[in-house]
């Protein structure tokens, strides 16, 4: 097996046994970088890779290293890092090199991983696709005419075309779980408030949550050990304690009831996932586990909530992004209001103005009941549902996507855009944890199966992951390369 | 027509943490341009705020000292709007459910005391400042005081009068520094006013247009903005003009209000809940030990002069005006205390007449408590005379030294010596022929000439107490 | 409701864009389209229902009083578009 297939706890083994070191693994990464035109990547960091992936050699000589020492990654680009580009996807950040980290990357950097650059992404986390960002969209490994969905599509094509062994992603209504789905990997939103969101340039402050994009849910508990725990730099991150999330596995699922939400199965979904997702249920099924029909009534309201709730959060949150102490500036403004209207319009890419746009006009004077205080409500009822699902099921279980991967330019109008979302906007409403696990193929092209816990169930979503994963090989498969 | 003036205040209160209300960076006024604006004040993306358990602390104190409800859940808002400096693009402020609920406070004008209302106080974070004369086609900006803590307090518009506006805005002013909330200082603006000002026919009860006024930073300045600002309306609503609604901008140079409509133009702040920070929560417990920890407000001080040291109200709500005048006459108090009234008038005559010429506050004054304490002590123990002790006054200003090395030095101690008084006395009498028989023919009046003479001839040390008693015993 | 070209061109004033022509039409169509998708939660009976602004129950956490952050202006205005005597420079603003 080539050094780009091996999962987190694969390459640390052979770290450990010196069949290689990190700076063999990263060079490896960094040559396939090189010569991979995915567009994975916004900022290859070689250099800061080479020299980190030599420390973690280091540690590893002295024995002072832990099992994520000298594992290379993709960073998505909208976490700071200082010294190197954060971008965001954005022009508007074009030139933003970062004076600090983000919580997240200390921490990444704490545990001695070495990162290979900045991972390409809908400008602001703004799209269901990658084909939002300013640097261009981004290929699906697996087709490159398709998209690998978004907005963490850099991060979801570097792990799944073996460009990077894991990497971050950031989700704010399926950010991680789409680009999962659609590129064939697993990826895990954690619980609201697990993961700090400190450094994380935002998009929607009370939806977004970071989490990890790798090939096993075994490798995502071993990077969300790394990334979870509380910040006291984000007063939404919450004082709770952190299992050890690779501890509970192993344990058997036997008597786990599955709630299957029949609004998640209704017109609209592609009969291919469809069946590749009834499919891995049966496979639960055969493993012990009990299936239930449940009903989210409200969650048909998920995409018109959260698309009044996500702009008016980042109208408000990208006022920021002003032409004044950072970013981009238009070229010599004639007085203020010049400075603002050109540096933004120029700066921001169309998908960004148009939710700021919508944020400002629900938000404004007149249209707040109709608008934002009314998502705000039903946010609620959306969110009550789960609480009912969750007093009779362990788990729920449906499609992250209604369709696989779609040609790249072949989804023009926003409103159809967002309609691909309906079923991962309902946990960050309600602030719960999700999952997308690869499940099988249709059209030769990989489908996830979602997987939305209760609040602080981290542990055994990753338990009900890996236990499908010792039982499938969906998640071994990787595209062919010419 | 005859016009009523309807005023509200609302008050910016500096809160004196050591760090910002959303960062840990220094409040210290007067630094380097930006060397206090860390990454959460000038908005980096990504950055995000942490309440400062302080402000919400002071925000408390002063909601218990104006016996306000305080919201034990409040909630912070985005107020958004462009402006170089406001580094987010929104301020973050309250405004459905602030700290501070209703309350009020008394103040008084003359021998009028009336109760204004407190409508609510929150907290938000101070701007930064732009510096628009440093460069020729640019504006500078400074952020050392974007996160700054305010407190703004907003008065209902119970105020009839400028003279009102300022009796009001002083009260909270000598209030803020009493709770030790704030320093007050209003040159670095730590303390500032805006006024709503608006007029109404007389008796009529619905509210008129109002304007609001900006950037008034003395309390002279608010009495003459305000009256200003009443003359304008006038003019215009008996030319049958109508006032519009507006921000107008004082300025002090020019004495003069100029509208900043343009400002006010297509502004929607689109105020929402911050969704980075979450419900402030204020226990039981913490409201109770603030409370225990109010020092004494003052109100309460003023009463207990009144009742404990028998001074009248007058003299009482003067010393309490400001917490320094009161502490340095408290601190006179101490071991002084059968002398209060003598204390509470040097305080407010001569040490006072003498701090306004030279233009010093209080707390700069040359003649510290104690030493006028001393002072005030020799006059009550009649060592010298309230005339002398003017003297050793003007010499303790000019630091000559203490009370009692200044009466000894130039030897003022008042003559009791009932044989030495005799001799002048005597003296004066052989001297004077005439008077002396004015006197006996009942001429009273001509006392006054041998007091005058005996006080001339003893230097003013003669005990007058004593002379007078003597003088009438030798002349009859 | 229906947005007009007009409201639209204020909307983008309220957040500081300025459309082109072509970016207006565009927007306007867009913009419509997706409050329509809004228009949705109108069928929902939601009077007694408290709006939720966050996903977890949580309460403010408090930050003790204490200055931690140095002065790091040098580092923070080299990524600063223009500064000039330790300033940010913004074309001037007229009061």
């Amino acid at each position: 097996m080539s050094i780009h297939q091996k999962t987190i706890a694969e390459l640390a083994q052979g770290l450990k046994d010196k069949e290689y070191s990190s700076v063999e693994i990263t060079q490896h990464y960094l040559d396939r970088i090189k010569q991979s035109d995915l567009n994975a990547f916004i900022t290859v960091t070689d250099e800061l890779a080479m020299s980190q992936a030599q420390a973690a050699d280091d540690k590893i000589a002295a024995g002072t290293n832990n099992i994520l020492t000298g594992i290379p990654y993709a960073h998505k680009d909208i976490f700071c890092t200082q010294g190197v580009k954060t971008s965001a996807g954005s022009k508007m950040l074009d030139n933003f090199i970062s004076p600090y980290d983000a919580s997240v990357s200390h921490q990444l950097n704490q545990a001695d991983t070495v990162m290979l650059g900045k991972a390409n992404m809908d400008e602001f986390a703004m799209g269901s696709s990658n084909e939002n960002s300013f640097y261009g969209a981004v290929k699906n490994p697996w087709n490159t005419d398709k998209i690998p969905g978004g907005s963490s599509g850099g991060s979801a094509a570097a792990v799944a075309g073996g460009l990077s062994c894991f990497a971050t992603g950031t989700d704010t209504g399926g950010s991680i779980r789409q680009p999962a789905s659609l590129c064939g990997i697993t990826g895990l939103k954690p619980t609201y408030g697990r993961v700090s969101r400190y450094g994380m340039i935002a998009y929607a402050s009370s939806l977004d949550q970071a989490g990890p994009m790798t090939k096993t849910a075994q490798d995502a508990a071993i990077v969300l050990n790394a990334m979870a725990g509380f910040d006291e730099k984000d007063s939404t991150s919450a004082e709770q304690d952190v299992p050890d999330y690779t501890a509970h596995l192993n344990n058997s699922i036997q008597g786990l009831t599955i709630g299957l939400p029949k609004e998640f199965f209704s017109e609209g979904l592609d009969d291919g996932v469809a069946t590749e997702v009834m499919n891995a249920v049966k496979e639960f099924e055969s493993m012990g586990a009990t299936v239930k029909e449940i009903s989210l009534p409200n969650s048909a309201y998920a995409i018109p909530t959260y698309y009044i709730v996500a702009p008016c959060e980042c109208s408000s949150n990208l006022s920021r992004l002003d032409g004044v102490r950072y970013g981009y500036r238009c070229d010599s403004p004639e007085n203020l209001e010049d400075l603002y209207l050109r540096s933004r319009s120029e700066g921001f890419g169309a998908e960004v103005k148009r939710r700021i746009m919508i944020g400002a006009y629900a938000l404004s004077a007149g249209y707040y009941d109709a608008y934002y205080l009314k998502a705000q409500k039903t946010r609620h009822l959306i969110s009550d549902d789960f609480k009912k699902a969750f007093d009779e099921v362990d788990v729920i279980m449906g499609p992250v996507s209604p369709t696989t991967a779609f040609d790249l330019g072949s989804v023009k109008d926003p409103v159809s855009m967002y309609l691909a979302d309906i079923y991962t906007l309902s946990a960050n409403l309600a602030g719960l944890p999700g999952m997308s696990i690869p499940a099988g193929f249709s059209n030769k092209l990989p489908v996830g199966l979602q997987l939305i816990g209760n609040y602080w169930s981290e542990s055994k979503l990753l338990n009900i992951a890996h236990q499908f994963q010792q039982q499938t090989d969906w998640h071994q498969q990787m595209p062919q390369e010419d | 027509m005859e016009w009523e003036t309807v005023i509200g205040l609302e008050i910016h209160a500096q809160l004196s943490t050591k760090s910002k209300i959303f960062s840990s960076a220094s409040t210290q006024f007067g630094q380097a341009p930006n060397s206090q604006a860390c990454a959460v004040d000038l908005g980096l993306p990504g950055v995000l705020p942490v309440l400062n358990v302080e402000a919400v602390n002071k925000a408390i104190k002063f909601g218990l000292a104006v016996n306000a409800h305080i919201n034990q859940r409040n909630i912070f808002d985005r107020k958004n709007y462009f402006y170089p400096d406001l580094p987010k693009g929104y301020q973050i402020s309250q405004m459905d459910l602030p700290i501070v609920g209703k309350g009020e406070i008394e103040i008084s004008v003359g021998e009028m005391t009336k109760v204004v209302g407190v409508t609510r106080a929150h907290l938000e974070e101070d701007a930064g400042k732009s510096v628009h004369d440093m460069f020729n086609e640019f504006s500078a900006i400074d952020l050392n005081r974007a996160g700054t803590p305010l407190l703004e307090i907003v008065s209902e518009p119970d105020m009839r009068s400028a003279k009102e506006a300022v009796a009001y805005a002083k009260k909270i002013h000598a209030l803020v520094q009493y709770i030790d909330i704030c320093d007050g200082n209003m040159q670095e603006g730590s303390f500032r006013c805006d006024a709503n000002v608006s007029i109404r026919p007389m008796g009529q009860t619905e509210l008129g247009t109002r304007a609001e006024l900006k950037n008034i930073n003395s309390f002279k300045f608010l009495e003459r903005a305000i009256n200003l600002e009443v003359e304008r309306q006038q003019d215009i609503l008996e030319e049958g003009g109508s006032v519009v609604q507006e921000t107008r901008l004082y300025d002090a140079v020019k004495h003069e209000t100029r509208s900043m409509r343009s400002k006010e133009e297509a502004n929607d702040y689109r105020y929402f809940p911050d969704p980075d920070l979450l419900p402030v929560e204020i226990s039981d417990e913490l409201l109770d030990s603030i409370k225990a920890d109010l020092p004494e407000l003052p109100v309460q001080k003023k009463a207990r002069f009144v009742t404990d040291l028998g001074l009248n109200e007058y003299d009482a709500d003067v010393l309490t005006s400001q917490k320094s005048l009161a502490d340095y006459f408290e601190t006179m108090l101490d071991g002084n205390e059968k002398n209060a009234k003598l204390c509470a008038n040097w305080v407010m005559g001569e040490l006072s007449a003498s701090l306004n010429k030279n233009q010093l506050d209080i707390e700069n004054s040359p003649i510290s408590a104690n030493d006028l304490s001393q002072l005030i002590a020799r006059i009550g123990d009649d060592t010298i005379s309230g005339k002398i002790a003017k003297d050793v006054f003007k010499a303790m200003w000019d630091g000559e030294g203490s009370a009692d090395e200044i009466i000894k030095s130039k030897g003022l101690k008042q003559v009791t010596d009932m044989g030495a008084i005799e001799a002048i006395i005597d003296e004066i009498i052989a001297n004077n022929a005439p008077q002396v028989e004015q006197f006996k023919s009942g001429n009273e009046k001509i006392l006054g000439f041998f007091v005058g003479q005996a006080m001339k001839a003893s230097q003013g040390k003669a005990n007058p107490k004593l002379l007078n008693q003597l003088l009438r015993e030798k002349l009859s | 409701m229906s947005l007009s070209e007009q409201q639209v061109t204020q909307i983008a004033y309220l957040a500081r864009l300025s459309l082109s022509d072509d970016e207006l039409q565009d927007n306007t169509k867009d913009l419509n389209a997706i409050l329509g998708l809004a228009e949705e939660l109108g069928a929902i009976e939601t009077d007694n229902i408290e709006p939720m602004a966050h996903p977890l129950h949580m309460t403010q956490r408090l930050r003790k009083d204490v200055v931690t952050e140095g002065d790091q202006s040098d580092l923070f205005q080299s990524i600063a578009p223009k500064t000039g005597n330790k300033h940010y420079l913004v074309p001037t603003v007229i009061e």
